[in-house]
């Protein structure tokens, strides 16, 4: 019985994929020959960024950890909690906090929406850095590689800034004298501090305008910017020779 | 009907660079050369389903963790931001404790600026920096000499940490720094763990050192801190 139903729905997708409409949207077409699966990678313009093939090697666990599988995955469940929680959210002052309360009184699974968006953005900075130690651990920032590991320096500021724009956001004390310890640090750089201190937050303290620059930085700029260098960062890793699985190279 | 093929020429070994003389020419692969090369015969696997699918995997266990997280954990939520009331301690977020924790020893322009920026420029000379790419030992050569310099940075950065009474700093980099003079003790290392101790270069070291200090500066600023930076234990709140 179980067999019928599988074989059933194995011809039903291989039908499927073999229908003009299916094939004028994905090139590769019906089978799972090496072509295929070749077809499958080199045909979409997000897989595009990955080889069609890759070392067996770097199948293992003990070479990645899939940490930086991890810290995309973490990135693609921000987004998508993020922009659910766009829609109930306004960056005023103090209408912001109401929203969080509305959140967890109000809204349908408000509560789960914002703990698995803090969560993923706690695992996110977590796993940056442990990607980050795992790379220099396993000597794989080394050549053809320096360039994608400043990359990943930058990708790795990036997220912090993701993350700390974000910690302003619900406008409870803990988000807003946190902001406020991290912009007085700001103004202790010489010359430019209080300036930038300014830029940053709209202002001399942390106000409506900070809350309105923070939320656009969280939900526009710095996106955009963690986007366009992620698919730099994956698109180098095929320029670079596929991932790295030698061991850590040590003089003998 | 195969006709029997001439003898080859015998072989003949030169040194030659130029390929039109010497069409076959045999590379000598040097312990520095990239992995590209290194990795040439490696056995391939088809991206997709090999490599793609693993992955999905990975990503749904992970995203399983984090909804069982959502759902039984809730994110704090404290009460209206309030200009006039001070929180003590007032702390930033836990990636940015360990910076807090410096400023609590350095003035802001050392602790918040300097500190950080030359972090952030050492992790991106790490790939440039010539010491690493070669990836000796760091007392495989001029061992009397880098035990000089090493001594006087150590006693210099030592001293710094003294004046400035930074003992969540000094104690890992007292721990990492007898650790390197462990590696340093004998010219030709004798055990199995001396030997994996010595074969580091300099950059392990240095990377090592930042880690456990960054952990332990992070761990103190989230769980030992409290009413105006004061030491507390964290079972005693």
């Amino acid at each position: 019985m179980a067999k019928a139903i599988e074989s059933y729905w194995t011809d039903l997708l291989g039908t499927l994929r073999d229908t003009k409409v299916w094939r004028s949207v994905f090139r590769g077409g019906a089978g799972s020959g090496n072509l295929h699966s070749a077809l499958s990678v080199q045909q979409n313009v997000f897989l595009h960024l990955a080889s069609v093939k890759m070392r067996r090697k770097a199948l293992a666990f003990s070479v990645t950890w899939y940490l930086g599988t991890l810290t995309l995955a973490t990135f693609f469940i921000l987004t998508g909690t993020g922009i659910l929680l766009m829609l109930y959210y306004h960056p005023s002052v103090p209408q912001a906090y109401a929203d969080m309360k509305d959140l967890q009184f109000v809204v349908s699974a408000g509560v789960f929406l914002r703990n698995l968006h803090r969560w993923s953005a706690q695992a996110m900075v977590f796993l940056v850095f442990a990607h980050m130690f795992k790379v220099f651990y396993r000597g794989a920032y080394r050549s053809p590689r320096e360039f994608n590991w400043v990359i990943g320096v930058v990708l790795l500021i990036i997220t912090l800034f993701l993350s700390y724009t974000g910690y302003l956001l619900p406008w409870d004390q803990l988000a807003f004298w946190a902001i406020t310890v991290g912009s007085n640090i700001m103004s202790a750089v010489p010359v430019l501090g209080q300036k930038v201190r300014f830029l940053m937050l709209g202002g001399n303290t942390v106000n409506a305008n900070a809350l309105l620059r923070f939320y656009v930085l969280h939900c526009v700029i710095l996106p955009l910017a963690a986007a366009f260098f992620i698919a730099i960062h994956f698109w180098r890793i095929r320029k670079d020779g596929g991932l790295h699985t030698e061991k850590a190279a040590t003089h003998e | 009907m195969s006709e029997p093929k001439p003898d080859p020429k015998p072989f003949e070994a030169t040194v030659e660079s130029d390929s039109r003389k010497a069409p076959v020419r045999v590379a000598f692969v040097t312990r520095r050369t990239s992995p590209q090369v290194k990795a040439q015969d490696d056995q391939y696997v088809m991206t997709w389903p090999e490599g793609l699918f693993r992955a999905a995997v990975a990503c749904e266990v992970l995203t399983i963790g984090l909804v069982l997280m959502a759902l039984f954990w809730d994110a704090p939520l404290e009460g209206l931001a309030d200009p006039m009331q001070t929180p003590n301690p007032a702390k930033a977020p836990w990636y940015f404790l360990g910076l807090q924790e410096l400023l609590h020893y350095f003035p802001p322009v050392v602790g918040g600026v300097l500190i950080p920026t030359l972090v952030v420029i050492a992790l991106i000379v790490i790939p440039y920096f010539n010491v690493n790419v070669e990836a000796q030992g760091v007392w495989s050569r001029n061992r009397r000499k880098r035990l000089r310099i090493f001594y006087v940075l150590l006693l210099a950065l030592i001293a710094l940490l003294l004046a400035f009474e930074v003992w969540a700093v000094l104690a890992p980099t007292v721990v990492i720094s007898a650790a390197m003079l462990f590696a340093a003790r004998e010219p030709e290392p004798a055990g199995r763990f001396h030997r994996w101790l010595s074969s580091h270069p300099l950059s392990f070291w240095i990377m090592t050192w930042f880690l456990v200090t960054a952990t332990l500066l992070t761990a103190i600023g989230t769980f030992f801190r409290g009413p105006g930076w004061s030491w507390v234990w964290p079972w005693s709140a």
